[in-house]
């Protein structure tokens, strides 16, 4: 049975109807229009559709929209946009840490927790943090040194 | 420098400039390919190609997203072609479209034709007079044949093509802009889902429909033969159908797979059809051998994987077909479609859309089919279907499982008298288009089902499919070269990144290396002693020092090193790679060092991602992957199931580019697959002490080849 839910997406409040264990990342995309997070598996296996929950990344297929209710949700979109860029979001341009650039948005999400909690991580930091996000391309190594060249020290 | 010349097949199939050109008045040049962007970055490259030839600045041209009523044909984007083939048809269309544009300059300003030059697309006199594409832009002017008659730019006068332009796509994909197939949303779309058959072989026995269609939020639930589907309002409450529904259908289901654990055997006694592609014994002289050697190499299926599940959109108006697609051959799937739904071609439109990385021939003209089935039933509306990760690594078509037997006579030195190969395999194409072509999954499943095709192996002179870089390139005085074709198809199989060049690349370098060993001679050293060909050895020289071949491996006993070559299809890029690995509980590859050779290079940074990102697929495979099975159906359907590399695992590669400007540029995407298979291979040897023939190279097959 549809439920009437308030939740907190990149800042802003929103109102929805949905069922309540209908999966936040279908409610992103179809209900809220955030379109950067996408469905890589529904198993919580790949970390395409990751969004950070209070900070923290979480698998946005398999987390129900009824726990998340007054919690702060962000998404690839609620980082940075085309014109106020994440510093993650430049790195990965000047790095061209991408080929198709499906699995972007998770690593960028799960990327910028991990450099709010370890400013300084180093490359083995950063390849244990990213080892639930695939690339199916192999651009590994771009997406390590993007994320790298994002550390604040880095400037 | 000169100019090179080749033929351009794309041209002459679409001579019309028009078709690939069009000048704006607003400042745009519109290119149209028929090739499609697969996040290979082919795109950017073909901007700069186009730029560069119309001397304008490549942020003018907008690159058209190919779509069968007006993009021009040029049949799959597949086999590392695109460079070659869009690239070369863009130069010379753009040549011509640049010189007509003179011309008419020449008349407007009444100043002759070689006082002008093009700086941005302002055309300028001598005498100071201008005028520029944007305010002579007529689409007249290029309704007109290709006549080949415009000189195409020497490579030193290329402005843009050598840079590493930043790729077009990537600004959008960095801030998670709407962007992919999946990402498409129309008014008053619905979203469909399929459940497949839970064996290859199965029959609906029964499946209660009525509480499906009771469901808030569906659509319609389509049942036509064995083929089951859902619509509905909203994407959740379709995937809680389609689970409802699986739930709700009774199957009889039989075995027809073979065993995995006598999958080589099977490969090896299954019925086939065998040609002997290459034989050079016959023009030998024949020398009686003092010894031979028998080496046989294997490996499973391998799944394309594509992180993202297939995705097809589709829309029925009055009989008339729309749909968008990810698909590699947008004009192919279109005939099929025609054909599959009693359609004209022209009734059918089919437009690409940007999917995630495909790697060759995925699920994704099946999901397109789906979308035009299921939309039948709702006619006026678009319907999406997204495949489930489950259904994606169970049904898409499977890189197919293979064996290479390699025989080699030698004499009392070790020197090579003969060399024979021979491939079991599936056939490595299933791809849609055309009479006789393979059905697409969906149409096996309805009432009136359509006969699964064997897979096929594309023409030798196209790089072969089982076959592809079969022949080796070192010169040897006598070379067989075999294929044998399955004639049943228990898996469907098609074309996967570098087809059959990755098994028998291994295969060779692995008989190559232990040759080099017998004969007390360098690996490197050997196969340059083998080849005549200046580019071949170039890229071995380069490879040797950036990996520094020479210095001796860090001491530690579980540490190894080995080399792996190949011309990809023997007329492509040039690749040599060092492998460097730990072979402990795992094998860890720890470094891998890449010199390539692909003529002229349009974008480094383009070429070098794509080597990268092949070699660091080619480890995945041939370290992890494997698709498993039980007599029914296949078993790994998750990630946890079917593991590919992650970032722990993942190597520093180190790539140096050849600079060859004076020579065709060719394709990079497939070329790394082989060589950096080979090389691991060879690494492992050298570490272990043991040659492991089985892919890929788990725990498992390394104490099998102790």
């Amino acid at each position: 049975m549809a439920e009437t839910f308030r939740v907190q997406v990149n800042g802003a409040t929103h109102t929805v109807e949905c069922e309540a264990d209908t999966p936040l990342l279908y409610l992103l995309r179809n209900d809220l229009g955030l379109l950067g997070t996408r469905f890589g598996c529904g198993l919580g296996l790949c970390g395409a559709c990751n969004v950070l929950v209070d900070g923290t990344p979480v698998h946005s297929c398999d987390t129900p929209v009824w726990s998340v209710v007054g919690k702060a949700v962000t998404t690839v979109e609620g980082l940075g946009s085309a014109n106020a860029p994440h510093r993650l979001q430049d790195s990965f341009v000047d790095e061209q840490a991408l080929q198709c650039g499906f699995c972007t948005s998770g690593m960028l999400v799960t990327a910028a927790a991990l450099l709010e909690r370890s400013p300084d991580v180093d490359e083995a930091g950063v390849r244990a943090a990213l080892r639930g996000n695939l690339c199916r391309c192999g651009t590994h190594n771009r997406i390590v040194a993007a994320v790298l060249a994002a550390r604040p020290e880095s400037a | 420098m000169t100019a090179y010349r080749r033929p351009r097949p794309s041209l002459v199939r679409n001579p019309r400039l028009g078709a690939w050109l069009t000048i704006r008045p607003d400042g745009r040049v519109l290119v149209r390919s028929g090739k499609v962007e697969l996040g290979q970055g082919v795109l950017t490259a073909l901007a700069q190609i186009a730029a560069d030839e119309l001397d304008v600045d490549v942020t003018r041209v907008v690159m058209v997203p190919a779509r069968t009523d007006h993009s021009p044909n040029e049949g799959y984007t597949a086999g590392s072609m695109s460079i070659q083939h869009s690239g070369d048809a863009l130069r010379a269309v753009c040549a011509q479209a640049r010189e007509i544009y003179l011309r008419a300059a020449s008349l407007a300003l009444h100043e002759p034709v070689e006082t002008l030059s093009v700086v941005d697309g302002d055309i300028v006199a001598a005498s100071g007079r201008r005028t520029s594409y944007w305010l002579i832009a007529d689409e007249a002017l290029l309704d007109v044949e290709d006549a080949d008659t415009s000189p195409i730019k020497a490579t030193d006068e290329y402005r843009t093509v050598g840079r590493s332009l930043s790729r077009l796509d990537v600004p959008d994909k960095v801030v998670g802009h709407p962007r992919f197939i999946h990402d498409l949303r129309f008014d008053g779309q619905l979203y469909g889902r399929v459940v497949r058959p839970p064996a290859r072989v199965a029959t609906l026995i029964s499946a209660d429909l009525a509480p499906v269609r009771a469901m808030a939020g569906v659509v319609h639930v389509v049942r036509d033969g064995n083929f089951l589907g859902v619509i509905a309002e909203r994407e959740e409450v379709a995937v809680r159908a389609a689970e409802a529904l699986r739930s709700a259908s009774r199957w009889e289901c039989a075995d027809s797979l073979p065993s995995e654990s006598g999958l080589v055997e099977f490969l090896v006694t299954a019925p086939t059809e065998t040609t002997v592609i290459h034989d050079t014994f016959a023009a030998s002289t024949p020398v009686e051998p003092e010894r031979s050697l028998a080496r046989r190499f294997s490996r499973g299926y391998v799944a394309h994987a594509s992180l993202a599940p297939s995705c097809g959109i589709a829309r029925w108006d009055s009989g008339r077909l729309r749909v968008w697609t990810h698909s590699q051959g947008i004009y192919p799937l279109r005939a099929e479609l025609a054909r599959a739904f009693a359609l004209t071609e022209d009734d059918v439109v089919v437009e690409h859309v940007d999917g995630a990385g495909c790697y060759g021939h995925n699920a994704a003209d099946d999901a397109a089919y789906d979308a035009a089935l299921l939309g039948c039933a709702v006619p006026g509306r678009h319907v999406q279907v997204v495949w489930s990760r489950q259904d994606e690594m169970t049904w898409e078509p499977f890189g197919p499982a293979m064996v290479v037997d390699i025989g080699v006579d030698l004499d009392n030195d070790s020197q090579i008298l003969g060399w024979r190969h021979d491939v079991w395999s599936n056939g490595h194409t299933s791809r849609p288009g055309g009479p006789g072509s393979p059905p697409l999954l969906g149409s096996t499943h309805r009432a009136h089902a359509q006969e699964p095709v064997v897979a096929l192996d594309p023409p030798i002179t196209s790089g072969g499919g089982s076959a592809r870089n079969a022949v080796p390139l070192y010169d040897l005085p006598a070379v067989q070269v075999a294929v044998h074709r399955l004639q049943t198809m228990p898996l469907r199989t098609s074309a996967l990144r570098a087809l059959g060049a990755h098994l028998n690349v291994y295969a060779i370098e692995s008989v190559i290396d232990e040759l080099a060993e017998a004969a007390g001679v360098d690996p490197i050293k050997y196969r340059i002693s083998k080849l005549h060909d200046e580019r071949a050895c170039a890229v071995l020289d380069a490879v040797a020092e950036r990996s520094g071949w020479g210095r001796p491996i860090e001491p530690g006993g579980t540490r190894g090193r080995g080399v792996g070559f190949a011309r990809y299809k023997n007329a492509g890029a040039y690749c040599a790679v060092v492998a460097e690995v730990e072979a402990e509980a795992q094998i860890r590859v720890t470094r891998l060092t890449i010199a390539v050779d692909v003529g002229l290079v349009v974008n480094p940074d383009g070429v070098v991602n794509q080597i990268e990102g092949g070699a660091l697929q080619s480890l995945s495979w041939t370290t992890l992957e494997q698709v498993h099975f039980d007599r029914q159906q296949v078993t790994s359907q998750t990630w946890e199931e079917y593991p590919i590399l992650t970032f722990d695992q993942a190597p520093r590669v180190d790539v140096v580019l050849l600079d060859r400007p004076d020579l065709p540029p060719v394709g990079s995407g497939e070329a790394a697959a082989g060589p950096t298979a080979a090389a691991i291979g060879n690494a492992v040897a050298d570490a272990l002490g043991v040659r492991v023939r089985s892919l890929p190279l788990t725990p498992g097959n390394i104490i099998a080849a102790l």
